[in-house]
């Protein structure tokens, strides 16, 4: 069985190759209706632009989506102790939440080496835009969506001072936060795996 | 109370007629009226009618079945109580983000937009007016590896975060071909209605390929805990892009990089790298009888379990009896579904010695359940807890005890 498993391993990664070469092909296809459907329905009502900008918040990494405002790395403090210290400790270094900073600054071959050491913003997040995205959508967790968008930059501004990534006398807006280099931002890859024997 | 004193009226008919003799425990109403004497009135062997029937099924009070809560932020499917390849719908694991919302299908909203000809907004009435598709289809959370409870970790422990059911719903391609995607795009961007309005993206390929949003799950409507009125199903992609209580769909040439897709659902590797959008459940299978905290005897065992994978269909699972010494093939029930469970079994003698009972999984890609020593050398041995998926095993010590072994 062992032999026989090994050698379909062989095939099937061939068909897996096999496979990815159609994948432009696909989204043709796929758009095709059967033939008895007509190509579209008629269902569903016009979303306006007004009913997209109540619903779409996302920031993207180069900053699309950021609102105007900002706020300081002092103001962040106040937020931060009012808002997010009782779950995440005083100094992000996690509570009844994980931590957000504290992490030593070691590449991901050490994080895989040693479960214990912590993932924090600092080590592991690669935008810095997600993490302003991640509390006006998420945060605090009991109360998401109650920070006003100067709130949720002072508060943005306050994680990446406890990690290093900003001075204590600086301050965020859409242009800063989007310009900042997170150092973890270079060891992402997409997952290439197609079969088996690659774990 | 009145349909009672019907049936007895209609017995005690009969009775007459077969003559008082025959009188025996009908109860003391009927017993007054015919006149006798009921000595056998209390007896065991009289055979009292059971509650008729009822608007809710109910499980027997003997056979009880219950989701494992843990850690504040899952429940677990309890495998070793299950039988066959469909999940009861409330025994379906949970890995919520921030809870379960109320969504109020008549207010609640799909918006589909961003690189399409026709932003639109669907009801959940619109979305049921599409041709429907239904498919049955595992979802499995990514994390789904939490022996904490060392040798004495029942299945829900290993794999409690995987559970299946047949889902009913509309194509996604269909809904796309309704907005009409414009060229250039490659991403959709999936939201859920939840507090965090949790986000993950999705290749357009894959989209386009088998993912369905649905609303019904084993013929009903979708459970609240499963993403009521709608979520998407992504056929053999980690749980976490399953996304629950859908509300907004937008159509992107890049992903939005959320934090569920970086700081998340991701692995460190040993080479250095981080590797991301890790979508497909590795194949994987796991006995689920005999397992702990089951006791078994001596004599013939029906060993049987569940294998799936998220790249296809499971073409066979061979189970070891010896603690990997040997591997011989398992049967496999049909019928055997593409990212779906499939239920293995395999006969087996218990002579009474100690052993260890083991089971791989081999998909149609050729893709081998690898150990847990293969998986950390692999990725490092911190890695973890995403796409874990190591074969296991049930040490069988002599008293007929079973317990969990991580082997490999
Ligand atoms: C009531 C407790 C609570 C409060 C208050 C709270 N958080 Fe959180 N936070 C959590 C929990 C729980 C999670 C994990 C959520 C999950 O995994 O889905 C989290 C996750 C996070 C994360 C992601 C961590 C990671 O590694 O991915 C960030 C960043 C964060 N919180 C920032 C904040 C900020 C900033 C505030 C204040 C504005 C805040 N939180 C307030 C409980 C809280």
């Amino acid at each position: 069985m062992m032999k026989s498993a090994l050698r379909q391993r062989d095939v099937g990664r061939l068909r897996q190759i096999a496979r990815l070469l159609p994948a432009l092909a696909l989204i043709t296809v796929a758009l095709q209706p059967h033939a008895e459907d007509p190509t579209r329905f008629n269902l569903g009502t016009p979303a306006s632009t007004e009913d997209i900008a109540a619903q779409d918040i996302d920031v993207s990494p180069d900053g699309h989506g950021l609102p105007g405002g900002g706020a300081t790395v002092a103001q962040g403090k106040i937020i931060y102790d009012q808002a997010c210290a009782s779950c995440h400790g005083s100094e992000g270094q996690g509570a009844s939440a994980a931590a957000l900073a504290g992490g030593n600054r070691v590449p991901p071959d050490e994080l895989a080496a040693d479960r214990t050491i912590v993932h924090d913003v600092g080590n592991y997040w690669p935008y810095a835009t997600t993490l302003f995205d991640y509390i006006r959508r998420a945060m605090p967790f009991d109360s998401a969506g109650s920070l006003s968008d100067d709130e949720v930059y002072a508060s943005t501004a306050y994680v990446l001072y406890l990690n290093g990534l900003l001075d204590a006398d600086s301050s965020l807006d859409a242009t800063s936060l989007s310009a900042i280099a997170m150092p973890a931002a270079r060891y992402y890859r997409e997952d290439r795996r197609v079969s088996g024997g690659d774990l | 109370m009145s349909r009672s004193h019907s049936n007895d009226a209609l017995l005690l008919h009969r009775r007459q007629l077969l003559g008082a003799a025959v009188g025996a425990a009908v109860g003391s109403a009927s017993a007054a009226i015919a006149g006798v004497s009921l000595a056998a009135e209390d007896s065991a062997a009289v055979r009292r009618l059971g509650p008729g029937p009822s608007p809710l099924g109910e499980r027997s009070p003997f056979a009880e079945q219950a989701r494992v809560p843990a850690m504040g932020i899952v429940s677990f499917t309890p495998h070793e109580n299950l039988e066959g390849t469909i999940t009861p719908s409330d025994l379906h694991f949970e890995r919520h983000h921030g809870g379960i919302p109320a969504l109020d299908p008549q207010s609640h909203e799909l918006l589909l937009h961003g690189m399409v000809e026709r932003p639109l907004k669907f009801s959940l009435t619109d979305i049921k007016r599409f041709p429907s598709v239904t498919r049955s289809c595992f979802i499995e959370c990514s994390g789904n590896y939490f022996p904490f409870a060392g040798e004495e970790s029942p299945p829900h422990l290993i794999c409690g975060l995987t559970s299946q059911s047949e889902w009913t719903g509309v194509a996604l391609s269909t809904l796309l071909r309704e907005a009409g995607v414009k060229p250039g795009a490659s991403w959709i961007i999936a939201e859920g209605g939840d507090a965090p309005l949790l986000n993950r993206s999705i290749p357009l390929a894959k989209a386009l390929d088998d993912v369905l949003l649905v609303y019904a799950q084993n013929g009903e409507a979708i459970r609240p805990a499963q993403g009521y009125p709608m979520r998407l199903l992504v056929p053999g992609w980690e749980g976490n892009t399953n996304v629950k209580w859908l509300r907004r769909l937008e159509i992107t040439d890049a992903p939005v990089m959320s934090r569920q897709e970086t700081s998340k659902y991701t692995e460190p590797m040993r080479d250095g790298t981080i590797r991301q959008f890790s979508f497909e459940v590795d194949a994987r299978s796991i006995i689920t009888a005999p397992s702990y905290p089951a006791t078994i005897a001596k004599g013939w065992q029906e060993i049987r379990g569940i294998a799936w994978s998220g790249r296809g269909k499971i073409q066979g699972v061979e189970v070891s009896t010896d603690g990997g010494k040997t591997w011989q093939p398992a049967r496999m029930q049909g019928p055997v579904l593409s990212k779906s469970h499939t239920r293995f079994t395999l006969p087996w003698f218990w002579d009474g010695e100690a052993t260890e009972l083991q089971s791989r999984a081999i998909d149609e890609t050729g893709y081998v359940q690898p150990t847990l020593r293969d998986i950390m050398k692999e990725r490092g041995p911190g890695s973890g807890p995403y796409h874990f998926n190591p074969i296991t095993g049930w040490l069988v010590r002599r008293d007929g005890e079973l317990r969990f072994s991580p082997t490999g």
